[in-house]
């Protein structure tokens, strides 16, 4: 994942993976997030150019989804569910558990439901959803997340 | 093919709890013994408690083992596991499992019994004999036949499928799109996405029978971004149909043509509202449109559009193959046929259960769900998603039909339940329904916008007894503009949740000083 830079020539050929349709606008906004961890103003000014839109208007799309940050994330992102389901499982104490818990290079997010909602609370590693998560589990999966990417 | 046939869900809730490390350690197993195995990707039969829930067939019967641990395989292998074994683990036969058996599959009866990603098996159990059936029978016979089954849309609204599909297809317009709504952002439902994963042709199949109705030739899916598996499987499954000729132009030399385009969301809950869900699929911000003109006039891209949930569109086959009376037998008064209940939250055995309208709570809670999973008693009971009303333990006996919950003040929505138990604090609960709505609300009406987050502070202030009559009364104005004035069913209905909590567990708003 590239951190503060987003190649242009990569932004260029995943608008052409979707044939540069500005009504794809979402999709491609969703491959770049998804190849670079976030959306930064030089993409926004690039979008604008190969899909015809103004940039104010893609800057718009870009606020106004959850999924589309700004800043570029940490090298590991983990979302803990914060919907009832989960709550009623304890996924508050799950998060502050998380809030004490995580190194500086991981970007926890909440998140509003993974559809995993009989086996709560749900949690999204590098997404990857996992479930019945406890604290305790949480620390396993936390340290096989590292072990994974040392 | 030859071996063994071991089954193991390829399914998020299944593999989020370890099944594909399951079906590893199976793969090895039998190599290291040297077994011969066919080991199948099958999707979840929904008894999410019993995950990873593994199944061997041995002459012609599915032997299940449930909450089986990658580390449990070398002895599961010892005890006979590909004989059906006894073993702790193992349940017995699939079709005897009273969790499963005792419910009324009609939409998700391929769910667990087939392996996911296979058209032949698809097709060797009734796969697209609907549509076949549909060209045979003509646009008009589809339609009869769904309005005669009373199928209301499944995504939380309730409104008759046929209706809108008449409606489409009487509208003028060149060109004319099937929208599937897969935008499932409600908390405790998790039906399109078991539906998705475990018979996707079951989806594609009715998208097409969907465009063959109405005259649509075009369709797409809505699907969250927060079901990444769903994905994968989705889109390997419209490719292999495709690749097969289920797909595309002349489908299978009918004449016929459709296509399915996938989308992702990015994230946004207000994009399962379906005028927002078409904005966000034309590439803009997910801002709810002003009705009319209704979706099935002007829609995606301003022409007809059908615009249905998953699970809607998935319970058409069967009720164009058994015809729509047969549907319709199902059920109670105007709530017809079946719904997909998905049992959530601090339940002991958790899942989705399929059954006829007409059910209570309790049978479901209780029979199904075996009460909470901590064991302590129920106290309150969310329906509906986060827009669904709490309702106390005194209100389980409530038969599940779209009206009798309309007159408690609740809804049935999707058909998420999701069960707390006594320790959960029912002001933080109604402070959330608040807060959910501030951090999603799209921002196009003011009393969503701005009184959700009036809402979070007025319960700020009573939850620390701060003029507690009249912020009492001031919420309950606040609740009252926001049904009244708010554009969609985002701020309109947010207020539900909040007034149940003032109603029924008034005392856990500041309990020293009761109101």
């Amino acid at each position: 994942m590239s951190k503060q830079v987003i190649d242009r020539g990569s932004v260029a050929s995943i608008a052409q993976r979707f044939e540069a349709r500005p009504e794809m606008l979402v999709q491609i906004l969703q491959a770049i997030v998804t190849e670079h961890g976030w959306v930064s103003g030089d993409v926004i000014r690039q979008l604008a150019d190969i899909l015809n839109l103004s940039r104010a208007e893609i800057h718009g799309v870009v606020e106004y989804y959850h999924d589309f940050r700004t800043e570029p994330p940490g090298s590991h992102i983990i979302k803990i569910c914060q919907a009832e389901a989960c709550q009623a499982m304890g996924s508050r104490d799950l998060t502050r558990h998380a809030d004490n818990s995580v190194h500086s290079d991981t970007t926890l997010e909440p998140v509003y439901c993974l559809g995993n909602c009989a086996c709560a609370p749900a949690v999204m590693v590098n997404g990857r959803t996992f479930g019945r998560v406890s604290p305790e589990r949480f620390d396993t999966l936390v340290a096989a997340m590292r072990e994974k990417s040392s | 093919m030859s071996g063994v046939k071991v089954f193991v869900p390829r399914e998020t809730s299944s593999v989020s709890v370890g099944a594909d490390e399951v079906a590893l350690a199976i793969a090895q197993q039998a190599k290291k013994n040297g077994a011969s195995i066919q080991l199948i990707r099958n999707g979840s039969w929904g008894a999410c408690w019993l995950e990873p829930l593994v199944e061997v067939e041995v002459d012609g019967t599915r032997i299940a083992y449930g909450n089986v641990d990658a580390g449990d395989v070398p002895e599961l292998f010892d005890a006979g596991l590909l004989e059906g074994g006894a073993h702790d683990k193992r349940l017995g036969p699939t079709n005897e499992i009273d969790y499963l058996i005792s419910q009324d599959r009609w939409t998700f009866w391929r769910c667990g019994l087939v392996e996911a990603l296979s058209l032949e098996d698809f097709l060797a159990h009734q796969g697209f004999k609907a549509l076949q059936k549909a060209w045979q029978d003509g646009p008009d016979a589809v339609i009869e036949t769904l309005s005669a089954s009373g199928l209301r849309g499944r995504g939380g609204a309730g409104f008759p499928a046929g209706i809108k599909w008449r409606t489409v297809a009487d509208a003028e317009g060149d060109q004319k799109y099937v929208a599937c709504n897969a935008d499932e952002g409600d908390s405790g439902t998790f039906s399109d996405r078991m539906l998705m994963e475990g018979d996707p042709f079951g989806l594609i199949e009715s998208m097409a029978v969907a465009g063959f109705a109405v005259g649509a030739n075009k369709g797409y899916i809505y699907l969250r971004s927060e079901y990444p598996l769903t994905y994968t499987i989705l889109s390997r499954a419209i490719r292999t149909a495709r690749e097969a000729g289920w797909l595309g132009n002349n489908i299978q030399g009918s004449g016929f043509d459709f296509e399915i385009e996938l989308h992702l969301g990015a994230g946004s809950y207000v994009c399962g509202e379906e005028t927002a869900m078409l904005e966000s699929l034309e590439g803009k911000k997910g801002i709810v449109r002003s009705k009319p003109p209704l979706p099935a006039i002007e829609g995606l891209f301003g022409k007809p559009t059908v615009v249905n949930n998953v699970v809607t569109l998935a319970s058409v086959p069967n009720i164009i193959n058994l015809g729509g009376e047969r549907y319709a037998e199902m059920g109670v008064n105007r709530s017809k046929g079946t719904l997909a209940f998905q049992l959530a939250g601090n339940i002991k055995r958790g899942g989705l259960v399929e059954k006829s309208f007409g059910i209570t709570l309790r049978e479901l809670i209780e029979n199904y769900g075996g009460g909470t999973a901590s064991g302590r008693p129920v106290k309150a009971v969310q329906v509906g998603g986060p827009l669904g009303a709490f309702l106390s333990a005194e209100q389980l006996d409530t038969p599940l039909d779209y009206e009798a919950f309309v007159k408690i003040n609740a809804m049935v929505g999707h058909g998420g339940i999701v069960v707390f138990d006594d320790t959960a604090d029912m002001a933080q609960q109604a402070r959330f329904a608040m807060e959910f709505c501030a951090i999603e609300s799209c921002g196009k009406c003011t009393p969503c916008r701005i009184g959700s987050t009036r809402g979070v502070e007025v319960i700020d202030k009573l939850i620390a007894g701060e003029k507690r009559d009249e912020n009492y009364d001031l919420l309950l104005e606040l609740c009252d503009t926001m049904e009244d004035a708010s554009l969609c069913a985002m701020g309109g209905m947010t207020p539900y949740p909040v007034r149940s909590v003032l109603k029924h567990f008034a005392d856990d708003f500041a309990p020293a000083q009761k109101r």
